[in-house]
């Protein structure tokens, strides 16, 4: 974990209301995918937590959506904006558990984080295989990107693109040995209860702090207590009560 | 900020057995032990097993957490409640006992009078404020407990208020807290009559928020022309 001053060096949209963000910066602490950054806003009292979709030795790529007045503040930066950011936090996913064919499952704006995640495995040589899942064609962001890394599916709830109906429906017909997935609950919960193999699920989550001392994300696991933010935001199946 | 955490915590047992020897590691001074009960007997209980340990300093009865359901911040809403419990901790312990006070109270003179009378070592002002917000979009309150402890810079001057009332009514040390995020804010809860500050949301915005603090605090006496912080303790009044 470090706090750090980072530069804006690109905040365009992506489809309505979700963005990518590129931040300047010293991204030695960023040590898994799917870790996560907080992002200190001017007249904001806390920090806003959002995960890491790619970063190189200097700079941490973020996409996001607008949900509340923070976000929408981020969309509205312009480049060259300075932010306080605090990067390396969470435990991230763990790599060495996927098999040769490892299936990645994104929803919504839990796509991001599969990106970095997809790069490693490929570099460990493995072949996995991609599912994103949308409401609809206009909300997809990020198909170009991850179909030039490995075979990538989509589903959408109405039907205007890709496979119709949820990821789930899409899991059906792929044969993998382990999953990796991010996205809202409903949709963990629901790819927990059909997978074909364990896996390893990021939990969204309001943050206090983001780095294990407010006790503001904790939730039950078989193991005991664990805090979202610093103990996740990954957890694996086996040990997610429902 | 607006949390309802409550009062999570591993149990006194554990406190004991493994959180106050990870402290030890790194920190060497003495510690501040927050103790909180559902009933007198649980507070009595608590506070006679810390009382014990070496490493404690001071210990601090919270009898304002919003959070908890039956107890908690019932003991610190009424005159004679808090007074029963400050009571009750002191026939158990010898260490120095604070009593951490709810600001959610039409007179908290009468309370913190209530507990200096019952022999309360010093007064720990304040705990958060009930507050609660609405999610427009779902119609919800935000927080699952619907209403939470309201905290940060926003209530400094509610407790810098309640600092100076109770600094007036009783003779015994205040720890001064509430919205505490920098060193300014420190300087003006003692001057309002805090002997000591705690700082608690600054944190989870900069873990690094107390140190840097500590650090600024030169500059700042230098800024006001103090050369003994302890010149300052309640000097608005």
């Amino acid at each position: 974990m470090k706090t750090g001053i980072y530069t804006v060096t690109e905040n365009k949209p992506l489809t309505k209301g979700v963005y990518r963000m590129v931040l300047e910066g010293d991204t030695s602490h960023i040590t898994a995918s799917g870790q996560f950054v907080n992002i200190k806003l001017e007249g904001r009292f806390l920090r806003r937590p959002i995960s890491v979709y790619d970063y190189s030795e200097s700079a941490v790529t973020i996409i996001y959506k607008v949900v509340g007045d923070g976000t929408e503040q981020m969309s509205n930066m312009p480049v060259g904006t300075k932010l306080d950011v605090m990067t390396g936090l969470g435990n991230g996913y763990d790599l060495s558990k996927s098999g040769d064919k490892p299936l990645l499952i994104g929803g919504g704006v839990g796509v991001p984080p599969m990106y970095n995640l997809c790069k490693r495995l490929i570099a460990e040589g493995k072949k996995p295989t991609m599912i994103m899942g949308f409401n609809t064609k206009d909300e997809i962001f990020c198909l170009e990107e991850f179909s030039a890394l490995c075979p990538t599916v989509v589903t959408t709830v109405d039907g205007s693109f890709g496979i119709k109906g949820f990821v789930t429906d899409a899991m059906k017909d792929i044969d993998y040995t382990y999953y990796y997935t991010c996205g809202p609950e409903p949709m963990l919960k629901a790819i927990n209860a059909a997978a074909a193999a364990q896996g390893q699920l990021s939990f969204e989550e309001r943050m206090g702090c983001g780095f294990g001392a407010c006790m503001g994300c904790s939730c039950k696991t078989k193991y005991g207590n664990k805090r979202i933010c610093k103990d996740g935001p990954v957890l694996e199946s086996e040990e997610v009560i429902w | 900020m607006i949390n309802s955490v409550g009062l999570q915590n591993p149990g006194i047992d554990k406190v004991i057995s493994e959180e106050l020897p990870k402290l030890k590691k790194c920190f060497n001074k003495p510690v501040i032990a927050n103790i909180s009960g559902f009933s007198i007997d649980e507070y009595t209980y608590c506070c006679e097993r810390i009382d014990k340990e070496e490493q404690v300093g001071i210990i601090e009865v919270n009898i304002s957490c919003p959070n908890v359901h039956n107890g908690g911040m019932a003991f610190g809403t009424d005159p004679k409640a808090a007074a029963e419990v400050t009571k009750a901790v002191k026939k158990v312990t010898t260490k120095p006992v604070y009593i951490k006070l709810s600001p959610n109270v039409t007179d908290i003179v009468s309370i913190a009078k209530a507990c200096e009378a019952e022999g309360a070592d010093g007064i720990s002002l304040i705990n958060t404020l009930m507050g609660m917000r609405i999610d427009k979009m779902r119609r919800r309150p935000v927080v699952a407990n619907k209403m939470g402890g309201f905290s940060g810079s926003a209530i400094f001057p509610v407790a810098l208020r309640m600092v100076y009332q109770v600094y007036e009514a009783v003779k015994i040390p205040i720890i001064g807290m509430g919205g505490v995020s920098k060193v300014e804010d420190v300087f003006e809860m003692m001057l309002a009559g805090a002997t000591a500050v705690q700082v608690g949301a600054a944190n989870l915005v900069d873990p690094y928020a107390c140190k840097t603090m500590v650090e600024e605090l030169p500059k700042v006496m230098e800024k006001y022309k103090v050369n003994n912080l302890k010149d300052i303790i309640g000097g608005a009044h």
